[in-house]
Parts: C-alpha cells; sequence; structure tokens
C-alpha cells in the first residue's frame, strides 16, 4: 500500500457510492441494536426490493447517531432527513413514502435544525452515522489514514509529538495530563522495545462514549495509535477493551484484520521502515483495570491490582517497557489534529482546554444520548438546549460528571463553563464523560450511597483505606438514608472521606469520595434532616472513648 | 547511584538515591509505622501507614517505594499523618475478629503494637464481624483469615523467597481473602513444602504453628536477612522480585 493506492482505493469507493440515489443509513451501535434495528434494517431491505430499488438504494449500518433515547434511529442520504422510534411499519413507510413519493414520514421526522444538532460539533464523532464501522473502504472514502500516510511518508517523530503539544489536546481519560508532553516522556526514553496501549476499558455507571467510538469508527483508534507508534517509537499496541463490550471487540477485530490485509498495520507501512501491529486484551470484568498500572498488569496476565508510582508507564510500563498509555477519546483526537493542523484544534474550545468533549447524557433529560460540545460551553447549554432540560413538571437539581470518582454541580452553578479547571474548582471533575442529570425527585444522600456501594464493590482490596474505608463510608450512608445516624456520623463520614481520599493508593480509592464530599458541599441540608440527636456525647476528631458509656 | 541531601523531620541528612525514604529514616534511628513491609521482601506499598507529607506535593506518599531527591523535604510525624495511621489502624482492627485475649501471638502481634504506637484507644467505626474460613487442614500449621490483615507478606515470602508460590489473593475489595494454591485447603496444597516462612513473618495470628497456647507464640522474622544476605553475595539462587 502507499499514499497512491490510498487515493485511489478512496476515489473507487467515493464513485461506488455516487451510483446510489439513495443510502439508508440506520443506527448500528449497541443502544439501537437493542430496540430493534436489525429488524428495521431488514424490512428496509426487503421494502426497497418489493419496490426494486435494491439496486439504487444502500442500506447501510453506521454508528451512533446521538439521540439514543429516541432510537432506532434512520437517516436518509442525501437529503440528510432523520427519522426516530423506527419500527418495522415505520421503516415500510420510509421506502414507500419518502424514497418513492418523496414526501418525508412527518411523524417520525427530527427536526435537525433543534439545539440537540446545532449546538454539536463534531471531531470524535465525525463519522458516526457517516460511515459504515465495517467496511475500512469507508473509512478511507472520508480521508481515512491519510494522517497516518502523512505522518509516516513525510514527518519526523519528533514532529508529530510537537504537532499534538501544539493542539493542547489533553487526556480524555480523565485526569487532562497533556498527550503531547506524554508523548514526549515516551519518546524520549530509550529502549528498543515500547508499547501503545489504548485503555477501552470505560466502567463508569451511565458513561458510553468509548463504546460508541469503536463501534461507530474503530478504525480511527487504530490510526491514531499507529500514528502514536510512530511517534514514540513502537511496534506494538494493545487495545484492552472491556468484555462487556462484544459488539466493539467484534468490530475491533475486524477492523484490524481489514488494516492488516490492505497492509496499513503490519510490516513497512506506505513502503516505510516503520512496523506497527495492534492486539485486542479483554478485560474480565473490574472497574480498577481501569486504573493504568492495573491495566497493565491485567494486560500481562496478572490479578490487575494497581502499584505505587512512579515509576510511571511512560518509563516503565508493559513487561517493565516504556509504555504509551491514553484513553479512546485521546486516540480518535489524532488523526483530525494531523489533518487539520494543531491551530486548527488548538482554536476550538478554550485556551486551557482545546478541542471537544464527547458526553454521555443520561439521567432525568428529555434528550438522552451521545453529545459532543466544544470545551468551554456552558453546563445551562448541555443542559436545557442540547438535552431540552428535565422532564415536564420537574426541576433541575444537579447535573453528576465524572461517574463514581466525580461530583455534583448544583443549580447555582449552571453557568459553569465545561472544561478542566472550571468543573473541579466547583468540585467535579471532567472525567471520561458520563453526565447524569438529576432533577428535584433525586435524592442526594441515595445519590452519593449509589455511587460509593459501586466504589466499595469495585475496590481491588489491596489498600487498606480504600478496602475497609468504603465499607464504612458506605455503612454510615446507609444508617443516614435509613434514618437511624446520629449528628455525630456526619463529622465521622467526612473524617473518613478525607482519609479515604488522601490515604488511598491509587486514583480508585483517592476519588471514591468524592460523590460523597460533594453533595455534603451543596446539599448538606439533605443529610442534616435524615439526623437524630446522639444518646451519649462523642466528641468528634479523636479517637477517644467516649464521655459516658 | 548518586548522593542526595534531603530533610527529614528538620534534620539533614545524606543518602543515595537508590534507597527508600524508609530505609534511610530508619537508619537515622526515624522511626515510621510499617505493615506491609519487611526487610528482605519486596514493597508493594499497600498499609499506607508509612505515608509521609513532602513538601511541594499534595499527595501523601509511602515511604517505603518512594525514592530521595535532591533537597527534598520530607514530614514522617505530622498530626494529620498522626491521625490517619490512627484510623488505618481502627479499619482493620474493624476488618477482622482480632480478640487478643484469645490469640496465639498475644502481646507479640504487629498489629497489637501498631494501635499501641498510633495511640488507638478507642474504634468509632461498626465492627464488621467477618466469618471467614479458618483452615487447619496443614499438619504443622493454621491460618485463621478473621485474622488477617491482608498485607501479603505471606504471599512474597513464599514467591520471592520459598520460591513455592502457595499463597496467592482471591476475591476482592473486602472479600479479598488469601488462598493456598487454586483456593484448596491448605493440607491439600501440593505446591506447600512445609517451610513455615509464611507463618514466621506473619505479623499477626492469622498464620500460627499448631500446638501453641494463647499468647505463647513469637514471631521471628531475623531468618530472612540471612537469606537475603546471601542472595546478594550469589550464594543463594535469585529469582525476579516480583509482588503477588
Amino acid at each position: 500500500m502507499t499514499v497512491e493506492d490510498l487515493q485511489e482505493l478512496a476515489e473507487q469507493e467515493q464513485q461506488r457510492q455516487e451510483k446510489f440515489t439513495n443510502r439508508l443509513m440506520y443506527c448500528a451501535a449497541a443502544g439501537c441494536v437493542s430496540c430493534g434495528s436489525i429488524n428495521v434494517r431488514d424490512m428496509l431491505k426487503k421494502a426497497l426490493a418489493e419496490k426494486n430499488l435494491a439496486a439504487t438504494v444502500e442500506v447501510v449500518g453506521t454508528g451512533c447517531m446521538g439521540l439514543c433515547g429516541e432510537g432506532p434511529l434512520v437517516k436518509v442520504l442525501p437529503e440528510g432527513t432523520l427519522y426516530q422510534r423506527v419500527d418495522e411499519t415505520v421503516a415500510r413507510k420510509i421506502v414507500e413514502e419518502h424514497l418513492v413519493t418523496k414526501t418525508p414520514v412527518k411523524d417520525n421526522e427530527i427536526d435537525t435544525s433543534h439545539p440537540f444538532f446545532a449546538e454539536q460539533m463534531k471531531i470524535v464523532l465525525e463519522n458516526c452515522g457517516r460511515i459504515d464501522a465495517e467496511k475500512i473502504e469507508e473509512y478511507i472514502a472520508v480521508e481515512g489514514y491519510a494522517a497516518l500516510a502523512r505522518v509516516v511518508t513525510e514527518m519526523q517523530p519528533a514532529e508529530v509529538v510537537e504537532e499534538v503539544r501544539k493542539s493542547g489536546l489533553r487526556g480524555r481519560g480523565g485526569a487532562g495530563y497533556s498527550t503531547g508532553l506524554k508523548w514526549g516522556i515516551v519518546r524520549k526514553v530509550q529502549s528498543d522495545t515500547k508499547y501503545v496501549v489504548c485503555n477501552a476499558d470505560e466502567g463508569d455507571p451511565g458513561a458510553f462514549m468509548d463504546r460508541s467510538v469503536l463501534e461507530g469508527d474503530p478504525h480511527r483508534i487504530l490510526e491514531g495509535m499507529a500514528i502514536a507508534g510512530y511517534a514514540v517509537g513502537a511496534q506494538q499496541g494493545y487495545i484492552y477493551v472491556r468484555a462487556e463490550y462484544p459488539l466493539a471487540i467484534e468490530r475491533l477485530r475486524l477492523a484490524i484484520k481489514q488494516a492488516e490485509r490492505l497492509g496499513l498495520l503490519g510490516n513497512r507501512i506506505f513502503d516505510s521502515q516503520f512496523n506497527f501491529r495492534i492486539d485486542l486484551r479483554i478485560g474480565a470484568g473490574a472497574f480498577v483495570c481501569g486504573e493504568e498500572t492495573a491495566l497493565i498488569r491485567s494486560i500481562e496476565g496478572r490479578r490487575g491490582r494497581p502499584r505505587p508510582r512512579p515509576p510511571y508507564p511512560s518509563e516503565k510500563g508493559l513487561w517493565g517497557m516504556p509504555t504509551l498509555l491514553n484513553n479512546v477519546e485521546t486516540y480518535a483526537n489524532i488523526a483530525p489534529i494531523i489533518r487539520k493542523g494543531s491551530t486548527w484544534f488548538a482554536a476550538i474550545g478554550t485556551p486551557k482546554s482545546t478541542g471537544t468533549k464527547v458526553f454521555a447524557l443520561a439521567g432525568k433529560i428529555r434528550n438522552t444520548g451521545l453529545i459532543e460540545v466544544p470545551m468551554g460551553i456552558s453546563l445551562r447549554k448541555i443542559v436545557f438546549d442540547i438535552g431540552g432540560g428535565t422532564p415536564e413538571g420537574t426541576e433541575f437539581k444537579a447535573a453528576q460528571t465524572g461517574g463514581p470518582s466525580g461530583g455534583c454541580i448544583p443549580a447555582a452553578h449552571l453557568d459553569v463553563p465545561v472544561d478542566y479547571e472550571s468543573l473541579s474548582s466547583v468540585g467535579s471533575i471532567m472525567g471520561s464523560g458520563g453526565m447524569i442529570v438529576m432533577d428535584s425527585t433525586s435524592n442526594m444522600v441515595d445519590v452519593a450511597k449509589y455511587f460509593m456501594d459501586f466504589c466499595k464493590d469495585e475496590s481491588c482490596g489491596k489498600c487498606i483505606p480504600c478496602r475497609v474505608g468504603t465499607v464504612h463510608i458506605h455503612g454510615l450512608l446507609e444508617r443516614i438514608a435509613q434514618g437511624k445516624a446520629t449528628t455525630n456520623d456526619l463529622p465521622l463520614l467526612e473524617e473518613l472521606c478525607m482519609m479515604v481520599k488522601e490515604t488511598s493508593l491509587c486514583g480508585l480509592g483517592q476519588s471514591a469520595p468524592n460523590p460523597v464530599l460533594s453533595t455534603l458541599r451543596f446539599f448538606r441540608n439533605e443529610y442534616e434532616e435524615l439526623l437524630q440527636e446522639p444518646a451519649t456525647f462523642v466528641p468528634s476528631g479523636t479517637d477517644t472513648p467516649p464521655t459516658t458509656h | 547511584m548518586a548522593i542526595v541531601t534531603l530533610t527529614i523531620d528538620g534534620e539533614q541528612l545524606s543518602a543515595q538515591d537508590n534507597e527508600s525514604l524508609l530505609e534511610i529514616a530508619r537508619q537515622h534511628k526515624i522511626e515510621i509505622p510499617t505493615l506491609c513491609h519487611l526487610d528482605g521482601l519486596s514493597d508493594v506499598g499497600a498499609c499506607r501507614l508509612c505515608l509521609l507529607e513532602i513538601e511541594g506535593s499534595n499527595k501523601l506518599a509511602p515511604a517505603c517505594t518512594t525514592r530521595p531527591m535532591e533537597g527534598m523535604v520530607v514530614h514522617t510525624n505530622t498530626e494529620k499523618l498522626k491521625k490517619y495511621r490512627r484510623m488505618i489502624v481502627a479499619l482493620l482492627a474493624s476488618e477482622g475478629n482480632h480478640q487478643c485475649s484469645v490469640c496465639m501471638v498475644n502481646n507479640h502481634c504487629e498489629l497489637q503494637n501498631l494501635a499501641y504506637d498510633t495511640g488507638l484507644l478507642y474504634v468509632r467505626v461498626p465492627y464488621l464481624y467477618p466469618n471467614k474460613v479458618t483452615d487447619a487442614s496443614h499438619e504443622s500449621f493454621i491460618i485463621d483469615r478473621d485474622r488477617c490483615v491482608l498485607c501479603t507478606r505471606c504471599v512474597r515470602v513464599c514467591h520471592e523467597v520459598e520460591g513455592a508460590h502457595v499463597w496467592d489473593i482471591a476475591g476482592r475489595g473486602i472479600d479479598c481473602t488469601i488462598v493456598a494454591d487454586l483456593n484448596v485447603p491448605w493440607g491439600s496444597a501440593e505446591s506447600c513444602t512445609s517451610c513455615g516462612k509464611c507463618v514466621l513473618v506473619c505479623p499477626t495470628g492469622a498464620l500460627v504453628k499448631k500446638g501453641e497456647s494463647v499468647a505463647e507464640m513469637e514471631k521471628h522474622t531475623d531468618f530472612l536477612k540471612y537469606i537475603v544476605t546471601a542472595r546478594r553475595k550469589g550464594e543463594w539462587i535469585s529469582i525476579e522480585n516480583e509482588e503477588e
């Protein structure tokens, strides 16, 4: 495969697509598949055959189109008409009315000028809903692997790192470390063997950003990883993907096979000296394996338990070798940055948080689904314009970001810009992109209890604060929720939270108390309302015995 | 290897940069409580008792796995650290069934000593009263998992020093337990050489010798010193240090 071959392939595919008068894009991501989009596909094909349109209209399964709450979704190209809640009857109507009599099916048509679509900006998800995830040719037709071609044939590794650094891209896994700096560190470490690892162990409750990218545009991740491999000097990549994502695994396997067949992965990529392979490693269902040192041990085939850092994986990672570890969404941003330049990317978002962020909108909100917004957009815009606000008759109370490591942002902070620094200033984190909206019917003690229950189950048990502390914090929350706790329990709860936060070994324990601390900060009255006066006095802040016992 | 100077608790020291802060502190008679650490075994940084405050860092760092850096200013015994250490011991006490009065290692127990040293007089969190499996199937030893603090010293000594790797951890979170081989009774664990090293390094009464009565068993960890010294001199086969 040469650069010319790649262009030829792209042109062939574009010509093939132009032959069709219409293309019916049905959503083939996990959300829509689970509510029947495969039946919709079959009906579309059947109806097309009946109308003798099978040769001129193509039915294409694509990645997530965003409005998951209204699925299954079908888009008719080239018009761009989007249909929601498509069942077999509607599918037949789309063929018989939209395609044959040219009258759109009014009942199911979505107004695409709605803020849900207008306020979004798609970089990571640009191909989701636009291409067939299972065909490499379709990815190539939309400039796929062009960035890899350019990097390998025209750029020095140091230039690639510099380009990523200048873009201002920060790790999308949650911590927000500068991606360019990380690449630079791994590049500079002297070693014959280095690894590039993609963290696809997305485990936050309510989060499905990475899954959607993997299902809708797997080649984008492969391309991003290959570029990273070239930049840091690695020849082997691993994608650590959780077993709970069978569709993503299936599509990744297929994508790797296709890329290898075309020589886009393997030896002498684009006739250069650069060799790069990617293998999958399937997680076994532990949340803690999203922590980088635990993930590395899990890939090595050992028990997924974190170890103290330093040494960081960039110096001593997989099998003791320098390892570059980034999140799915981070790799998904690489190809566009190379294609369109770091200046273009750096101009999006805010000066310190550049680019866009994908969020999984869930909870008490009208438009649930997958959105991508420029950094720095206000939370209000996300919740009320894009999300359409809370359901009829209820009031917005808080938005939870960052999952079990994050916090709740109350209505008073609705105008906070969504970027790394601003979200931490209000006690939450950007996190990987889960956003759960809560309305006046939500009880904040229950919210804190839910996340603590999650953390206590997912603690690996290595360090004492996380293993035992989370159990006691959960127990205290349970007692408070049941109205059995006393006013002495609240200081104890806070002390335990601070202790677990400051003394735990890894990020899981260090951030596990965040949902409690943040709800205590903004909704302390909800806790206090449930407390009783104690029978005996126990001084807080010391471990001395009660004065009367 | 280089020599660095650093300050620990106001004292200016010089040290080699491949030593841990714990080693350096102990060489200078600065006491830092530890539990999972044992001289001669690899460090895992799991018990969090040896946490230190380092000026300029917003995170507490474990002394056993942190290396010194030039100009580092370290505090080992601040009020915050004392409080957190006491709470960690309290959490350990709440996690198991540590009835000292009916324990074979009463008065020779590292957990008990830690409770004294950290000034733990009262446990404010409720006791969890676990009901894990006590295994007396081995001809010479007993494992009482309700007295286990999951320091993994037994796992490491068996793997790194004896080379048998009988012990490992099963389960996660609060359900973690030490298991022999693939979770079989200790007596039928084929890899066990009955050397007893795990029993000697266990800080509590979780691993004990049969036939001793309450408060009679003393643990001796000195033997490790000789093995490790011999290994350094090349008189002993060496296995790559690899925790758990």
